[in-house]
């Protein structure tokens, strides 16, 4: 009886996880291997082999992992700057780093494109000083741009909390046995925070690779990535065969990118999923 | 253990099933509109339902493909629709428009008859539809920025000096008809070198492309971010009014005049209270006062006849006659060619130097 009480409870979340988790990509499933009258079919799921699609794609890793690769450099030095600070300031540094956060995430976009375009204020700013003009506004770079600045707190947060896990001990320990700054670095930091360095690039990576939004604003219509195609195929298209088959694919490249990552991971404490 | 799980499972399942049900459940007086987005004066459906004590429930969508697909989803039983010229052809092919009985629009006659004449191309019966507004679509230009004398012609938009400064619509059939018409053909053709030759011209074109846009052209117009954009005449109307360095031109190749028409889907489920939304609309307060909303051109007679001789002489606003006669209305497409049309627009996406 106690046993049926307790189950019960766990209903909102098994209607959350039917609802809205399995029954999502159960459809996805069937719209992938469909035709629109129903019969079984793999034509939607090969359509990646296309060359624009696929050119889309690989196009849309590059700029993924061009992102996570930027995010990482400036994330881990700053995480270990936030590490060393005072308990004081490291809260609010942290807090000033999560504010952006709390601004819609589109009109964050939109700022952008206000401060890159061809007289937005950016060039403005340049203009005054004699400078040259910036022209990114609508090609990849901006892209780019936008979306290290969206996803470097999600790069920074975990990689700030395996540093802070590390004992102190242990680095005094390795100071007492005589190892440099560079050999405590290499040999204990990295080592510790490899946690904190995966849950971040796979909660960078991840959105990154299958974002449609920035590039729809950013790129003027002529940045192309997988999002973007998968979104056309829905909404203007109206083929949902062919957009669910394309979001088959890209969930394997997700699937399988995160599982390299994971694999280098023997800690346990990353694994996200 | 097993068992229960299995029970909470299907229990789960029963409850969505039930909760699905009751939400397309929908109450006698109540009417269900689709329109284009920021469309129709909001004080007009309020003061529809104060009226009529009719609810209206009103949805919203961007472009005629969005509507197609929220149509064809089939998730809200929609009761009247106001779309563009080719996909209302399209509709009414797949025969999924009813016919609409005019005598319950006894206030139809304020509309000017030029415009259901407009209208036989995708409506050869006037059967089907009621106009709604219409326009054209030409280039929207910096007078600071372009000289004036080249910007009658379509030639402008490949012009090697306004390198990254051309906004193209980022619509298949807008962005087409520019090159198609550059070239002579009809913006409704099927033959596939004709349509391989426009695309040939916007391949060649898209390195000298700032964006292409829909929506936001006028802002970035009104920006001076860009020195030209291809537009709808209603649109530019509308910049010019924040910007006075902006001005519209219809090039002398010829252009597409579209025309948004309201249409009753099959969905519909109270057709007289349809037809009384549209009498409604198309009364000359209710149209004036959506005409000051949206500002593009109304075929309201009783409206246009009361606006102030400057705006009535606007030509942007009000394509005169003789721009009409020379422009074309789009007409929806065979299943083949519209294929070729979304390969090659995808194409043109993709492509880079």
């Amino acid at each position: 009886m106690r046993n049926l009480k307790r189950q019960l409870f766990a209903g909102p979340y098994m209607i959350w996880i039917v609802g809205f988790i399995l029954l999502p990509v159960v459809m996805i499933l069937y719209y992938a291997f469909t035709t629109s009258s129903g019969s079984f079919t793999v034509s939607n799921v090969l359509t990646i082999t296309h060359p624009i699609f696929f050119r889309a794609l690989l196009f849309s890793l590059k700029l993924a992992l061009v992102c996570t690769l930027i995010c990482l450099v400036l994330a881990y030095p700053l995480a270990m700057i936030l590490n060393n600070m005072k308990n004081g300031s490291q809260g609010f540094i942290v807090f000033i780093f999560i504010l952006p956060m709390w601004m819609n995430f589109m009109l964050r976009i939109l700022a952008w494109k206000m401060l890159l375009s061809n007289n937005g204020i950016i060039n403005t700013i340049l203009g005054f000083f004699g400078l040259p003009d910036l022209h990114i506004i609508n090609t990849p770079a901006a892209v780019v741009l936008c979306m290290v600045y969206d996803f470097l707190p999600f790069m920074v947060l975990p990689i700030y909390n395996a540093l802070a896990r590390i004992n102190r001990d242990v680095i005094e320990a390795a100071k007492d046995l005589g190892a440099g700054n560079i050999t405590i670095f290499f040999k204990i930091i990295v080592p510790l925070s490899m946690s904190g360095v995966i849950s971040g690039i796979i909660m960078v990576f991840v959105p990154a690779l299958t974002s449609f939004a920035v590039s729809d604003l950013l790129g003027g219509g002529k940045v192309l990535l997988i999002g973007n195609i998968i979104e056309q195929a829905f909404t203007q298209d109206y083929n949902w065969n062919l957009g669910a088959g394309l979001s088959f694919v890209l969930m394997i490249f997700v699937l399988v990118s995160m599982t390299l990552v994971n694999s280098r991971d023997t800690e346990g404490g990353a694994n996200v999923w | 253990m097993k068992k229960k799980l299995i029970a909470i499972f299907c229990a789960t399942l029963t409850a969505l099933t039930l909760f699905s049900g009751c939400g397309s459940k929908k109450s006698e007086n109540t009417l269900t509109v689709l329109n284009y987005g920021k469309y129709i004066d909001p004080e007009v459906l309020e003061l529809f339902e104060k009226e009529t004590g009719i609810h209206v429930d009103y949805e919203e969508y961007i472009t005629p493909e969005n509507m197609y697909t929220k149509y064809k989803a089939g998730a809200i039983d929609y009761d009247l629709i106001c779309t563009s010229d080719y996909m209302v052809e399209k509709l009414i092919k797949e025969g999924q428009v009813l016919e609409m009985n005019y005598d319950n629009i006894p206030l139809a006659e304020n509309l000017d008859k030029a415009y259901f004449d407009f209208s036989k191309s995708f409506d050869p019966d006037t059967k089907y539809t009621l106009p709604y507004f219409f326009g054209t679509v030409g280039i929207l230009y910096n007078k600071n920025m372009v000289d004036e004398s080249k910007v009658d012609s379509w030639d402008i938009l490949w012009d090697k000096d306004y390198d990254g400064q051309i906004i193209m619509p980022d619509s298949v059939r807008d962005a087409f008809m520019v090159a198609l018409k550059r070239l002579g053909y009809s913006l409704n053709t099927s033959d596939e070198k004709e349509l391989r030759e426009a695309q040939e011209l916007l391949l060649k074109q898209k390195s000298m492309i700032y964006s292409y846009l829909v929506d936001e052209a006028q802002d970035e117009m009104i920006a001076e971010n860009a020195a030209m954009a291809v537009v709808y005449s209603g649109e530019a109307g509308l910049a010019m009014d924040y910007n006075d360095n902006l001005a519209f031109s219809v090039p002398k190749e010829g252009s597409n005049m579209w025309i948004d028409s309201w249409f009753i889907p099959k969905t519909c489920t109270n057709q007289e209270n349809a037809e009384k939304f549209l009498n409604f609309l198309c009364r000359e307060d209710i149209a004036a006062m959506n005409f000051d909303y949206v500002y593009y051109a109304t075929p309201n007679t009783k409206v246009v006849e009361q606006l102030d001789p400057d705006l009535q002489a606007n030509t942007t606003i009000f394509p005169p006659k003789d721009i009409l006669n020379n422009c074309e209305v789009l007409k929806s497409l065979d299943d083949d060619t519209t294929t070729l049309y979304s390969e090659l627009w995808l194409e043109l996406k993709a492509y880079s130097e």
